[in-house]
């Protein structure tokens, strides 16, 4: 218990918070990265599971990509991409890594979703006169909106996870507070660390839980 | 004065056969300690998730708090995780192995639990009518019927665990990790591309043993349709 209260007494010092190192610029830099890397790769998987699921192709697909993306290590993928002429620019192979580690999930929840819509419920739709893309944004998605945001909501707790195996190689975010302390055989300092990053993956969690609570009945599905 | 040798090596090339040929014995011990570390988390976290699960699944009260505890420790980062157990563990192989296992048990915990609640009340009952006891019910009818369910939990948990091993090169311990983390200090770039690959060879190769293992142990579940 003295290192946790050591740490505590870290956080506590106010030098700790300000400048390049402090944990107010490395909050910026992982809740900018996180979002940045969430945003891209909601634009990248979910139109593409949309209109699979839409067309009822590419399951196997889906969830393969999924497998695959468990084994490759996200920390291999950054130092590869950092030894690629991509090194060279900043933060580039950190977004790639990460978006590249938040797609599957994406991708299976979404497609799954659009697959477990009620099939008669689709059939009748298509009994009014609809059109596949009235079809898709007024049928499809609706009801599966409760499992693409259940895959939302698990890639940007991963993300924020994740994001810390930047600074394993160079990169910004609240991770460079853990190496750093791992350098300075710090313990105090990279348990400090540890807990902010864990405090930050449980908030989102939380954000994301009062969102679906506080969202309209249809969208949190019949469960 | 001898000009320096010109292959793959002194080029700094992707793919390398000398790489492989020279570092041969640096690949194998990484590739038997990324191997070691893995087995070692997904046996204790096994051991630690079947009890975990019986148990929640005989007093349902226990079921909320075990779950919650076990995602909320999932929610952890990897490095960070291992960062928190330093202070238990100092820097040793045993931090990057309760790491591990703290991270398999939500995946382990949750299959198994689905699996156990899967099992037909009626088949539960007959056992029951057999004269059966509780252990024997458990043992002979419940955790057989459970094992599929927990096989796909530990496949997960397993190929997940073969890549965070990686990050243990933090504290030194990362197996194959380690090989990366030098060659991205020196910009060596055979090196962490081979063992990149064996990372994924090794994933994917676990997940396809385990996938035998599951064949051979539920002979009940294949034949049916055949």
């Amino acid at each position: 218990m003295n290192t946790l209260a050591e740490a505590w007494h870290w956080l506590g010092d106010p030098a700790h918070w300000t400048g390049d190192d402090g944990v107010r610029h490395r909050l910026a830099q992982h809740l900018v990265l996180t979002v940045v890397c969430l945003v891209i790769s909601c634009l990248i998987a979910l139109p593409v599971a949309l209109v699979l699921g839409h067309l009822g192709k590419g399951g196997a697909l889906a969830v393969n990509i999924s497998n695959v993306g468990r084994a490759v290590p996200t920390f291999a993928v950054l130092v590869l991409l950092l030894l690629t002429p991509l090194g060279r620019y900043g933060e580039g192979p950190t977004v790639v890594a990460l978006v590249l580690f938040a797609v599957p999930p994406l991708l299976t929840n979404a497609y799954v979703g659009m697959r477990e819509v009620d099939r008669g419920v689709v059939r009748a739709a298509r009994g009014m006169g609809m059109t596949g893309r009235q079809m898709l944004f007024q049928v499809e998605l609706p009801l599966a909106l409760p499992m693409v945001m259940n895959g939302v909501r698990i890639a940007a707790v991963q993300l924020v996870a994740t994001a810390t195996i930047a600074a394993l190689a160079g990169g910004g975010g609240l991770g460079r507070i853990i190496t750093a302390g791992f350098n300075l055989a710090s313990t105090p300092q990279v348990v400090a660390g540890a807990v902010l990053v864990a405090v930050f993956a449980l908030i989102v969690e939380g954000i994301f839980e009062t969102a679906e609570r506080l969202a309209p009945r249809w969208v949190r599905g019949a469960r | 004065m001898t000009a320096p040798p010109d292959d793959c090596l002194a080029r700094n090339e992707w793919i390398c056969g000398a790489y492989l040929s020279t570092r041969r014995q640096i690949l194998l011990d990484a590739v038997a300690q990324h191997l070691q570390l893995t087995v070692i988390a997904v046996l204790v976290g096994l051991a630690v998730a079947v009890p975990l699960a019986v148990l929640a699944r005989r007093w349902g009260w226990a079921a909320g708090p075990v779950l919650a505890v076990t995602t909320i420790l999932y929610t952890v980062p990897s490095l960070a995780m291992f960062s928190l157990l330093l202070p238990v563990y100092g820097l040793s192989a045993a931090l990057v192995v309760a790491g591990l296992v703290l991270y398999s048990l939500t995946l382990l915990v949750r299959n198994i639990l689905a699996g156990l609640r899967a099992v037909p009340e009626e088949t539960r009952q007959a056992a029951r009518g057999l004269g059966y006891g509780p252990v024997r019910l458990l043992l002979t009818v419940e955790l057989p019927l459970a094992v599929p369910a927990a096989m796909a939990g530990l496949r997960i948990a397993t190929v997940s665990a073969v890549s965070l091993v990686t990050v243990g090169a933090i504290v030194g311990f990362g197996g194959l990790g380690n090989l990366i983390y030098a060659g991205m200090n020196t910009y060596f770039k055979a090196q962490v591309l081979t063992a990149s690959v064996l990372c994924v060879v090794i994933a994917v190769a676990a997940d396809l043993l385990l996938l035998g293992v599951q064949w051979l142990i539920t002979p009940w579940t294949r034949g049916a349709r055949g």
